[in-house]
């Protein structure tokens, strides 16, 4: 269905091809997974199938991309729409319409489809999709999932042969993400639809994948085939995957209920033992650094806190939990002064931060907001650095060295929008941390982000709680709170549901809880490393 | 088009076009008279259907922002002509200290005595533009710009996208700014002020064509500009045919407003252009693929609604060409307007919409609105709401 032959990709004005002589082949029916650690070049590989690389993107492509039988060499993205259905990261970023009706009739319209035609497949996938009480709605008014299902159901009306999705459930809250990937398997077995599809948090679509194709990065050569095969030795593997290495299980498990037939040696093994965090958080000690005292916020009629306490001391890592748009944003901007409360008060040592200054702000609070790129707008990592410095008044080269300590060897001409998600990231974070603020905000700082570029936030976090700052994270990503989170706070309709000790709150949460949690329980296991060191600590034992 | 009779089964909510027209015959029924009461009228119709018949999507509340724009147009109407405006003689209010103005601006006058009827005049002026831009946010309110873009012949529809996505480009570029300040004062820098404009201007930019740019890659890869193959000879004798169109049009009108610039006054010029526009529109439009889905039928509910419209714009015409008193705003010297009986029965058939428009199927309510990533405005511009 899909064939790439001999493609090699290089963007205007970059030394290194992004793909290099890439042979792939997807055949009909199957759910193929793109793996690979950030800025491989998966959604170059998936932007090609259509011809959105290179004719959106400039660059030279060599070799030919070939679509049922189509080559992109010969017709640009639009000439494909019949064949190939598009779904981009940012679902909203992509609609054309304004009611989701009109927004899954776009593309049959634009084929020139008969008015009963398209009467009747929009119908379907409605139904197909459980759209069906949100036909009338405005796109702007719906949930995160029900955009992305929506975006899904947008190209499914044109009947596709291929489907291809670049981190369909990224933005997505646990329960949304699941929702999706239901949708998704069921349009597969029950339509035999050709899937390609780009994704970060494996855990998530491992289960469900019917080849794996790995793209180490760099133009080195892509790594094909079976699932379980190619997880042994993937660079990037979910929790699932590495605690199926760590018992040497094979063929190696990739659902948690396949995990959970094997596990019973491994969970007597472990009868007995204390999980003990690898990385060590302080916790709680220090004093206050902020603390909302019954807060309420209203955006028009929508009640984004309502009554809201929440205290973050000095030494703790506090993960926000909760679906999309539950007020975990919100809770963050509050904490940095974005706007004042409707009710209530905020504290951030000891002040009100919606009335500081920009300048006295940053030496109280830093927050990473969810597009870290947004803070960066320097022409250069080292203009950026040294930007920081000027405004926060600090010693010329102070952000340049936590930048240092957090990934050395940045080249410092690069410019921001040319850097990997991650690196992003990092610099954001050393212009925000170069003032020392006590109480550091994040907002879904993994989103995009793959194992090793995680592992190194965890460090990161682990190590500022350590150093007596106050961290709070805003995620969906339950392995990240599993790994770094003393304290748990999960929020539904901008109310405090829960709040206490992460492995109290995500354990036998059927929807928050990580994967080693659901293969081991009832023991509370959170994460790999725990599991790891109980079983070296045994094996010392005897 | 569907008579009356037709069956009205399967709409989705008046037809676009119905309010539009209703929207604009009560707008030009505005532009007919300077009466404050009958302005008033005007814009209580327009707001008392808008109220009666709106939806809970996010561009019903365009009506507000409107509202908002007329009453800066009010103000500032009101301080042009305190600053600057005629000395006619009058109820001096209050008297500025005049400033001179060298020989060369001699028709201009700063300061000086201001008087009640000036103000007044100025007031009920800026109050007639207000009303226009009330009709015109009503009609955006009932039917957003998008659905009446839908109804244009698919040899336009190209060109209405290309008007849709620059007008999503205000929109974006509200929400981006809101973002870039947020983010500004995370980083310590100057939100407000010359530095702090100068400074966001740039990213700003930045993010609003980075979402435009998203937008046009994905409405190509769903197929938008796809065409039935035509011959390139024949595409390029379209295309020629159109260009030629307008220009003669163009000469056309300038012979017709310039008297003996043109044989004939440029009349067989207007009559040929426009004969080739049509002639390669139609071309053009026999090769374009485009279907529509679900067209909004024209039925009773649309005559009716447009009827009213047309009925209070035609009282106004009438009225004012048979030249019945009070509809215009007597000033100098200042009496109290009345409210002339045809004008005013009129206007109040303008309201027959708010009765005969059927109610649009209102979004489900019990979904809250909360969960969607980034809803209202203001939730994006705080930090981008999960």
């Amino acid at each position: 269905m899909i064939r790439f032959d001999h493609v090699s990709f290089t963007y205007d004005g970059a030394e290194v091809p992004t793909l290099d002589r890439v042979d792939l082949v997807v055949g009909e029916g199957e759910l193929c997974v793109v793996v690979g650690p950030t800025g491989s070049g998966k959604t170059t590989l998936l932007r090609a199938v259509n011809g959105l690389v290179p004719h959106f993107t400039g660059g030279r492509l060599a070799g030919e991309v070939r679509v049922a039988g189509r080559s992109t060499r010969d017709v640009p993205p639009r000439e494909l729409a019949d064949v190939v259905g598009m779904v981009g990261q940012d679902p909203a970023a992509s609609f054309v319409t304004d009611v989701v009706e009109d927004e899954l009739a776009y593309t049959m319209e634009n084929l020139g489809l008969a008015p009963d035609v398209m009467r009747r497949r929009v119908e379907d996938t409605l139904d197909l999709l459980g759209l069906h009480d949100l036909r009338d709605r405005p796109l702007r008014s719906l949930s995160g999932g029900q955009q992305q299902r929506v975006a899904i159901g947008a190209v499914l009306t044109a009947s596709p042969g291929v489907l291809v999705l670049d981190e369909p459930t990224s933005a997505l809250d646990p329960a949304a993400a699941e929702e999706v990937l239901a949708s998704l398997t069921r349009l597969v077995h029950d339509l035999g639809l050709t899937v390609l599809l780009a994704e970060h948090r494996l855990e998530r679509v491992l289960p469900f994948a019917d080849t794996v194709v790995l793209v180490p990065g760099r133009g080195g050569p892509l790594e094909i085939g079976p699932a379980d095969e190619i997880m042994v030795g993937s660079p990037v593997a979910p929790p699932l995957v590495e605690l199926g290495r760590l018992a040497g299980w094979r063929p190696l498990p990739l659902s948690v209920r396949d995990a959970r037939r094997v596990a019973g040696p491994l969970r007597d093994r472990l009868a007995g033992a204390v999980p003990r965090p690898p990385v060590t958080v302080p916790g709680a000690g220090g004093g206050p650094a902020g603390r909302l005292e019954r807060v309420t916020v209203r955006f028009g009629a929508v009640r984004a806190l309502e009554d809201v306490d929440v205290a973050v001391a000095a030494g703790e890592v506090v993960a926000v939990m909760g679906r999309n748009g539950s007020g975990k944003s919100t809770l963050l901007g509050q904490l940095a002064g974005v706007r004042r409360p409707d009710a209530g008060r905020v504290l951030v040592g000891g002040v009100d931060p919606a009335g500081l200054t920009p300048r006295e702000l940053v030496a109280r609070v830093g927050l990473v907001p969810q597009d870290a790129g947004v803070l960066l707008y320097g022409e250069s990592v080292a203009d950026e650095c040294a930007a920081a410095d000027h405004d926060t008044g600090l010693v010329p080269g102070t952000s340049a060295g936590v930048l240092d300590r957090l990934v050395p060897g940045l080249p410092p001409g690069r410019h921001p929008r040319d850097l990997s998600e991650g690196q992003r990231l990092a610099l954001a974070l050393a212009v925000v941390l170069a003032p020392a603020p006590p109480l550091v905000l994040l907002d879904e700082p993994t989103r995009g982000l793959d194992y090793r570029a995680k592992e190194r936030l965890v460090g990161q976090l682990a190590g500022l709680a350590a150093a007596g700052h106050a961290v709070v994270v805003a995620t969906h990503d339950v392995e990240l709170v599993a790994r770094v989170a003393t304290r748990t706070v999960v929020l539904a309709e901008g109310e405090v549901v829960a709040d206490g000790p992460a492995r109290d709150v995500i354990c036998h949460s059927p929807i928050f809880a990580p994967q080693v949690a659901k293969v081991l329980a009832p023991e509370p296991w959170l994460t790999v490393d725990e599991v790891r060191g109980a079983l070296a600590g045994s094996g010392t034992r005897g | 088009m569907r008579w009356p009779w037709a069956a009205t089964a399967g709409r989705r909510g008046l037809h676009p076009a119905a309010w539009w027209l209703w929207a604009a015959c009560l707008a030009g029924a505005a532009t007919r008279t300077t009466n404050p009461l009958l302005l008033l009228l005007v814009a209580a119709v327009a707001a008392f259907v808008v109220a009666a018949r709106r939806t809970d999507a996010p561009w019903s509340r365009s009506l507000v922002v409107f509202v908002r724009v007329g009453a800066v147009v009010i103000v500032l109407r009101v301080v042009l002509e305190v600053l600057f405006g005629n000395r006619l003689p009058g109820h001096v209010l209050v008297t500025l200290p005049h400033v001179p103005l060298p020989s060369w601006a001699r028709g201009v006058s700063v300061g000086g005595p201001v008087t009640a009827e000036a103000v007044l005049q100025a007031a009920v002026e800026g109050l007639r533009l207000a009303v226009v831009l009330v009709c015109f946010g009503a009609a955006n309110s009932l039917a957003s710009p998008y659905r009446l873009l839908r109804c244009l012949p698919p040899v336009l529809y190209e060109a209405g996208v290309a008007v849709t996505v620059t007008l999503a480009f205000a929109p974006e570029l509200v929400v981006a700014v809101g973002e870039v300040r947020a983010a500004r004062r995370l980083r310590g820098r100057p939100v407000r002020g010359v530095a702090g404009l100068r400074g966001m201007a740039v990213p700003v930019l930045e993010t609003a064509l980075d979402r435009s740019l998203q937008l046009a890659a994905s409405m190509d890869a769903r197929g938008y500009g796809r065409r039935a193959s035509l011959a390139p000879a024949a595409r390029r004798a379209a295309s020629g045919g159109t260009a030629l169109g307008l220009l003669l049009v163009v000469a056309g009108v300038y012979g017709l407003l310039v008297p003996g610039s043109l044989p004939a006054g440029g009349v067989p010029f207007v009559v040929l252009g426009a004969g080739l526009v049509a002639g390669g529109l139609a071309a053009r439009g026999r090769r374009t693929l485009r279907t529509r889905y679900r067209p909004d039928p024209w039925g009773a509910p649309e005559w009716l609604v447009a009827g009213s419209g047309v009925a209070a714009l035609g009282a106004l015409v009438v009225a004012s060409v048979v030249g019945t008193p009070g509809l215009t705003f007597a000033a100098y010297p200042l009496t109290a307007p009345a409210l002339p009986l045809l004008p005013t029965v009129g206007l109040l058939a303008g309201l027959l919409p708010a009765v005969v428009a059927p109610v649009e199927r209102r979004p489900d309510r019990s979904v809250p609105t909360d969960r969607s990533r980034g809803e209202p405005a203001a939730a994006r511009s705080d930090g981008r709401a999960a």
